[in-house]
């Protein structure tokens, strides 16, 4: 039996404003809430919530047969909470009709997983609260940030006790290897790692519409002949891209929507079932281990993770971020931990691409740089301001608690006070 | 070609520009190039082109012997060649005052009777352009449009002129109509027009109302630096960020000024150049004053040579806030030596450049964001200085002699 397995992303970046050097220490606010609201309100109409009716539509049409996937980061949450309500009432409709599954993230989609394991833990376990809050279930199944996967990501995951993981068809790692298959972690047999198919989901996401493609126009019956003309022993096929696909990289006229409508029709007419993540991770037998040494992600064309830290700018930007994360955790400052988060989505490093700046409102990567980098030094300056910057972290740590020892002690000795006194004062009445 | 300058006695950008682009253009086998410029000194780079002083040429016909004449001017040109030319007189110039030989005194510069010069020259282009061996004509900038114009009427070639600037960029708009008049009358009579930018481009089919199609932009390149090695820079605890050039309304250093103030508001840690000299230097200096930053801020006057190398290797920091530059080649010497730039968006370099700071030249917040960022993150600073280096070693003068050569094909043709 042949299985397709859809998931969606939707992670929007807060839009960083125009922040000059001489706002650094005198204005803490960093985003330009009109700039942010505006592409949520643009995706929200043109993709988000068009997108979400016609899904429901074919879960009811085909009796729950047709499943599919989300992956929504904690920014991207924020986000649609504030300027479209209605898409995550959407949401949690879906997530009633038990067909659709939300996957674990970290909570700002950052690049943790590359730089601060400790942090990174700590996001993925806020960002499954998010989704347990808002949809009633915790996730099973992890997608990182730009798909950014190594053994090592792998072994953290299994151990905060997810079953399966997402990750990118990269050459480097795959080789010979089908991605129609399931497979493994090489230590940890417990975890499943599921496989892009690269092809098939970008000719889906980006050439759906371009007439010069050879294939065009695609027809959902075309494309499920593809894949029943794959090996019959393929029995996986794993269709993920950002959800903007539908409505705004592909447009509504384009037909994406009656595309997508049509497939689950052709589909079960070919004995081809839809399932999610964690399903495919259950059922499905693993065909072996994969080692994956060097961090690999889903974007461009080397597949690693150059794309955010492959030049000095965004290495400079990076080191100085996380080299305060220690700090910044020890503080109880609820805007600084929230602004921490901002900043560290993946996009803004992005933007400081020489030649991929994807989807980059800046002119030219230095301009990103020097944006953020004045935003980075107002907040450097503002996490100083919490504790003296001459103390060492492992110091603060041992006074911080003592000072929090000092509080429970003072608690309990004031409560036997009082005990004493009122004891005292009985006797005296006796 | 007509021009009016060619090193190593210069005085602006023309004659780097025709330097480099007849440099560039001599490394294609079958391209002859006679260069015309008013006066020669003699020391001039003649290895790949042959240079004829507009000085040398009679223009009124004088009986003189060999040996005088070898005497006179034999260490600028063969007398051979000066009776050869004599031939080409074919008007009467004699209202034009000339020297012994029938030739006439240039002062090679920008004197205050250039009008006069420049019809002089026009007089010694009648003169060459009845030499049969040439089939394009080449000219340089508004001076020589006259000559130029004259050249083809006289023998029929293609005129093909060449815009390093124009009026407009000169002036903020507020054009002398005697320059205008020559300028257009030039565009209009070429059978093809070659602009160092878009920008210009724009100006010259907008302004001047020529046809865009006979309009075609070739960027200017830099010659490679000889000795980078030789400039160091010295260690020190404060940055140095440079404005280098012309103190003029063109070049807009008010803004300089103004964008020093807010990062010193900032911080101390940098201190502020203005080199060169210029009608606007006491007002300048009045400015500083005024803003209180005198102590930070540094002017040295004219600088020439190698010193304006060793300026900007000391540098951390290269600013050209100019408010209209055709094509602008000091940032790309200040790339040559390492140091990040910061250049107007109204600046002809700006279309070929990527690692540069592009700013518009009013915003001076942006300008001041810019060398607040460089000098204060030390990834900008290398970034810009090691990607600017690659980037500008790839814009050479071959490349553009390339252009200039398939614009000739189309004309002979």
């Amino acid at each position: 039996m042949r299985n397709i397995c859809f998931y969606f992303e939707i992670h929007q970046p807060v839009r960083l404003k125009r922040y000059r050097f001489f706002d650094i220490g005198q204005d803490h606010y960093y985003y330009d809430d009109f700039q942010t609201e505006d592409t949520i309100r643009y995706l929200t109409d043109n993709s988000y919530l068009p997108a979400n009716q016609i899904l429901a539509e074919m879960i009811r049409n085909t009796n729950g047969k047709f499943r599919c996937a989300f992956s929504i980061s904690g920014v991207a949450l924020e986000q649609l909470e504030q300027y479209a309500p209605e898409v995550i009432d959407s949401f949690k409709e879906l997530a009633k009709t038990g067909s659709v599954e939300f996957l674990a993230e970290t909570y700002p989609h950052s690049l943790a997983s590359l730089y601060d394991m400790n942090e990174f833990e700590k996001q993925v376990k806020m960002h499954a609260d998010k989704i347990e809050s808002l949809f009633g279930k915790r996730p099973t199944v992890f997608r990182n940030s730009e798909l950014i996967y190594s053994d090592k990501i792998g072994e953290i995951i299994s151990k905060l006790g997810y079953k399966a993981i997402l990750i990118e068809e990269a050459k480097q790692v795959m080789g010979w290897k089908s991605t129609n298959y399931i497979y493994s972690h090489p230590t940890q047999s417990k975890l499943k790692l599921l496989i892009r198919n690269f092809k098939l989901s970008d000719d889906i996401a980006f050439h759906f519409s371009n007439n010069s493609w050879h294939e065009y126009p695609l027809t959902s019956e075309k494309f499920i002949s593809w894949i029943t003309s794959l090996p019959a022993e393929d029995n996986l096929i794993n269709l993920w891209m950002g959800y903007e696909a539908l409505g705004v990289f592909q447009r509504r006229e384009t037909g994406i929507f009656d595309f997508i409508k049509a497939l689950p029709y052709h589909a079960m007419e070919n004995q081809i079932n839809f399932i999610l993540p964690s399903e495919a991770a259950k059922k499905l037998e693993s065909a072996g281990p994969i080692n994956v040494s060097y961090p690999i992600s889903w974007s461009g064309t080397g597949k690693d993770i150059s794309s955010w830290n492959g030049n000095d700018l965004q290495q400079e930007a990076l080191n100085k971020l996380y080299a305060v994360s220690e700090r910044v955790r020890l503080c109880n400052d609820k805007p600084l931990q929230h602004d921490w988060l901002m900043l560290q989505a993946t996009d803004h490093f992005r933007y400081m691409n020489h030649k991929d700046a994807f989807g980059s409102h800046y002119d030219t990567a230095y301009e990103a740089f020097m944006n953020y980098m004045n935003v980075l030094a107002d907040f450097l300056e503002r996490v100083a301001a919490q504790y003296p910057s001459n103390i060492e972290n492992e110091e603060l740590n041992e006074l911080l608690k003592t000072i929090l020892n000092q509080e429970i002690t003072i608690e309990k000795l004031e409560t036997e006070l009082k005990k004493l006194k009122t004891r005292k004062a009985k006797n005296q009445e006796v | 070609m007509f021009g009016w300058e060619f090193p190593p006695h210069i005085l602006g950008g023309l004659g780097t520009a025709s330097y480099g682009l007849t440099r560039g253009m001599s490394l294609q086998p079958d391209m002859h190039i006679t260069f015309v410029i008013p006066k020669p000194h003699g020391d001039e780079d003649q290895s790949f082109l042959k240079i004829i002083g507009a000085c040398n040429v009679p223009i009124v016909w004088k009986e003189n012997n060999w040996d005088y004449i070898n005497q006179r001017i034999g260490f600028q040109m063969n007398p051979d060649e000066y009776f050869r030319l004599r031939n080409g007189i074919k008007y009467d110039f004699t209202r034009i005052y000339t020297n012994d030989l029938g030739c006439v005194d240039f002062s090679g510069r920008y004197p205050d009777n250039l009008i006069e010069e420049i019809s002089n020259y026009e007089a010694v282009a009648s003169v060459l352009a009845h030499q049969p061996d040439f089939d394009i004509i080449h000219s340089h900038d508004w001076l020589t449009y006259p000559a130029g114009v004259f050249a083809k009427q006289i023998s029929g070639k293609p005129l093909v002129v060449h815009v390093h600037a124009t009026d407009f960029d000169r002036s903020r708009g507020q054009v002398n109509p005697t320059v205008y008049g020559i300028e257009k009358r030039g565009l209009d009579a070429a059978d093809h027009i070659i602009t160092v930018s878009n920008l210009t481009r724009k100006i010259v089919i907008e302004k001047y109302f020529q046809n865009p199609k006979k309009v075609t932009t070739v960027h200017n390149a830099v010659e490679p630096l000889s000795h980078v090695d030789t400039f160091k820079k010295t260690a020190r605890k404060e940055k140095i960020v440079t404005f280098l050039g012309r103190i003029t309304m063109q070049k807009g250093p008010e803004y300089f000024v103004e964008a020093a103030s807010r990062v010193l508001q900032k911080t101390k840690n940098v201190r502020f150049v203005m080199a060169g000299s210029g009608d606007m230097m006491q007002a300048m200096i009045d400015l500083v004053a005024k803003r209180k930053i005198a102590d930070r801020f540094h002017f040295t006057g004219f600088l020439k040579g190698r010193q304006v190398h060793e300026m900007l290797a000391e540098s951390d920091v290269y600013i050209m806030p100019s408010v209209s530059e055709p094509f602008g080649i000091s940032p790309l010497e200040a790339m040559q030596i390492g140091t990040p730039t910061i250049i107007s968006k109204q600046s002809g370099c700006a279309e070929i450049l990527n690692h540069a700071i592009k700013t518009d030249y009013w915003d001076i917040d942006s300008m001041a964001d810019a060398i607040f960022s460089i000098v204060e993150y030390p990834a900008m600073h290398k970034s810009l200085s090691e990607l600017g280096l690659e980037e500008v070693n790839n814009i050479r003068w071959e490349d553009a002699g390339l252009k200039v050569r398939s614009i000739y094909d189309s004309l002979i043709k």
